[in-house]
């Protein structure tokens, strides 16, 4: 069995089919990228992995365990984190802070009304490890709704990295970015799933981000799925460059 | 841990003035009953704003447990135990309890019709307040009663005719709420409140109960509420119907956003600010009302976020 197993998943809104089974396993230390035309169904599949929406048919499994009515915080804690299309941050708390939260957070101290002994310092050096990964430590002490927007969606991705979790779920990560902040958000990346093996799926636009990163390359198309495989595959197939790389050009 | 002066002076500066305060009261043509006024008030504006400026739920029904705590001590006084301190422990549990029962019914709800909710509750207390003669008096208030001397073992302190002793008492008592609630916006548990309040959805995805973080909010702002309530009737000696009334809910959430709901001290100069405004305007017209209304539009206009928030700005400048 896969890490991340999705088995036959579809969405109704409606009258309206945003996914139409749609199945799709990803292996540990993986990085899987999910492309297609704008209306492809990408965000509402996104959507059935993290819990935000339930799926209308088929289910979702991580490591094992179906995650049929399980809300997208416990998801959370069984290990998957995500970011979204429009970065979502803490902006008037500092950039350390950002991190520091999620950082409290996956050390089991969300309830707790006090600092246990002889956490602080832990948390301090993961939080410092945390900036300095993700070459935030200049801009630790700015506000997070100041940061120029590569910035802030680095920040957005420590914060999720600082939940430790086994699976991570980037929604577009260089959405609306320039040449220069889009090389650096995917050299982050790169990093991360080097570094620590990190199964990573994610959204992305940018075929030169995705042909870059992706070990493997799921197409969609309409809320089907069109095609799946290495870039090298995904860049010969026909119907891909047909429906979407021929758009493109 | 090392002390930094520049970061402390806002708490030395606030605690030396409300240390002083029975030493220069009267030099600023003002008496020491309405000292104890600010400082209640102000520990009422600040429970609320635990939950309005570090959770980002904007409740418009707090009068109800600052009126439960205010009753909780009357009643007690009146037909229980002439004890300040039972008085004192009675109306927080009434409102810590209203609040546990009610909190998990309306906290799912979001913005305005979480303050909607919350004042359709509040006015559930007003009504059985003005309607229950027998017990509360109705709307002429309930009267007959004292705030009692404090016995601490074999010491008698008389916070009953002594003013000064009264302001000290009620004093005390700010000091250790404002305290706890400081010391709970320091942990982990309180960065968690503030995140929800800086975006929720980020929260809920870090794996947040936010509901649950938000109930817990709720509960320890109603709890406070309900001290500053009780501090209220044993001020007063009296209480009725109007401290559960809507409007004074409104006059908590005013304070706060007249001192600034994101300093930790806002909500206290707001307070000192409507209380002294309040005391000043109604010896000069009965339309007080109005002029405190175009004092909070002016400083919403041009201070959003506050007294305090202009100082803030001023100083990171």
């Amino acid at each position: 069995m896969s890490f991340l197993n999705i088995d036959n998943v579809s969405k109704h809104f409606g009258s309206l089919v945003a996914v139409d089974g749609v199945s799709m396993k990803v292996e540990k230390g993986e990085c899987r990228a999910v492309i297609g035309p704008n209306g492809a169904g990408k965000t509402t599949f996104f959507n059935l992995i993290t819990g935000m929406l339930p799926p209308t048919k088929g289910s979702v499994s991580l490591d094992g365990q179906n995650l049929a009515g399980v809300d997208p915080s416990q998801r959370v804690k069984l290990g998957m984190a995500r970011t979204f299309q429009i970065t979502e941050i803490f902006p008037e708390l500092t950039v350390r802070e950002n991190i520091r939260i999620p950082v409290e957070i996956a050390a089991g101290l969300r309830l707790k009304p006090w600092m246990p002994a002889g956490m602080a310092g832990q948390i301090r050096d993961r939080v410092e490890q945390l900036l300095d990964e993700g070459g935030l430590t200049r801009i630790a002490d700015r506000f997070a709704g100041e940061l120029s927007h590569g910035d802030q969606r680095a920040c957005e991705i420590m914060m999720a990295l600082a939940l430790k979790p086994r699976l991570l779920l980037l929604d577009e990560p260089t959405a609306g970015m320039g040449d220069d902040e889009t090389h650096a958000i995917a050299r982050l990346i790169k990093r991360i799933h080097r570094e620590s093996h990190m199964t990573i799926v994610l959204i992305e636009h940018d075929m030169r981000v995705v042909f870059n990163l992706a070990d493997r390359i799921t197409v969609l198309a309409e809320g089907r799925p069109l095609a799946e495989g290495t870039p090298a595959e995904i860049t010969a197939n026909e119907k891909v460059q047909a429906a979407y790389l021929g758009d493109a050009a | 841990m090392t002390f930094d002066v520049k970061k402390q002076a806002p708490n030395i500066i606030v605690w030396v003035l409300l240390l002083t305060l029975p030493l220069w009261i009267e030099h600023a043509g003002s008496y020491i009953q309405l000292g104890t006024q600010v400082v209640v008030m102000a520990l009422g504006a600040m429970a609320l704003n635990f939950l309005l400026g570090y959770t980002g739920v904007l409740s418009f029904g707090h009068a109800a447990y600052f009126g439960l705590g205010a009753y909780g001590a009357g009643l007690t006084l009146r037909y229980l135990a002439p004890s300040t301190g039972s008085a004192i422990v009675v109306g927080v549990l009434a409102g810590m309890v209203a609040a546990a029962v009610i909190g998990p019914l309306i906290v799912r709800l979001r913005g305005v019709y979480f303050a909607m909710v919350t004042i359709a509750f509040g006015q559930v207390f007003y009504f059985v307040a003005f309607r229950w003669n027998a017990v509360t008096g109705g709307d002429d208030g309930l009267t007959n009663w004292k705030r009692q001397p404090l016995h601490v073992g074999p010491m008698t302190f008389d916070i009953q005719s002594n003013a000064t002793n009264f302001y000290f008492f009620v004093l005390a008592i700010f000091a250790l709420a404002v305290a706890v609630m400081a010391f709970l916006l320091r942990s982990p548990f309180g960065r968690t409140l503030i995140a929800i309040r800086e975006n929720e959805r980020r929260t809920r995805f870090m794996g947040i109960n936010v509901n649950l973080h938000i109930w817990l909010s709720w509960m320890i702002s109603c709890t406070f509420m309900a001290l500053a309530g009780t501090l209220y009737a044993l001020l007063n000696n009296f209480v009725d119907p109007r401290a559960l009334f809507w409007t004074q809910s409104g006059t908590f959430v005013i304070i706060c956003v007249m001192g600034g709901m994101r300093s930790f001290w806002g909500p206290l100069v707001g307070a000192a600010i409507f209380v002294w405004l309040q005391d000043y305007l109604s010896s000069l017209t009965p339309n007080w009302q109005s002029f405190v209304g175009l004092v909070f539009v002016a400083v919403v206009l041009f201070f959003p976020r506050g007294v305090l928030g202009i100082l803030r700005r001023r100083a990171l400048e």
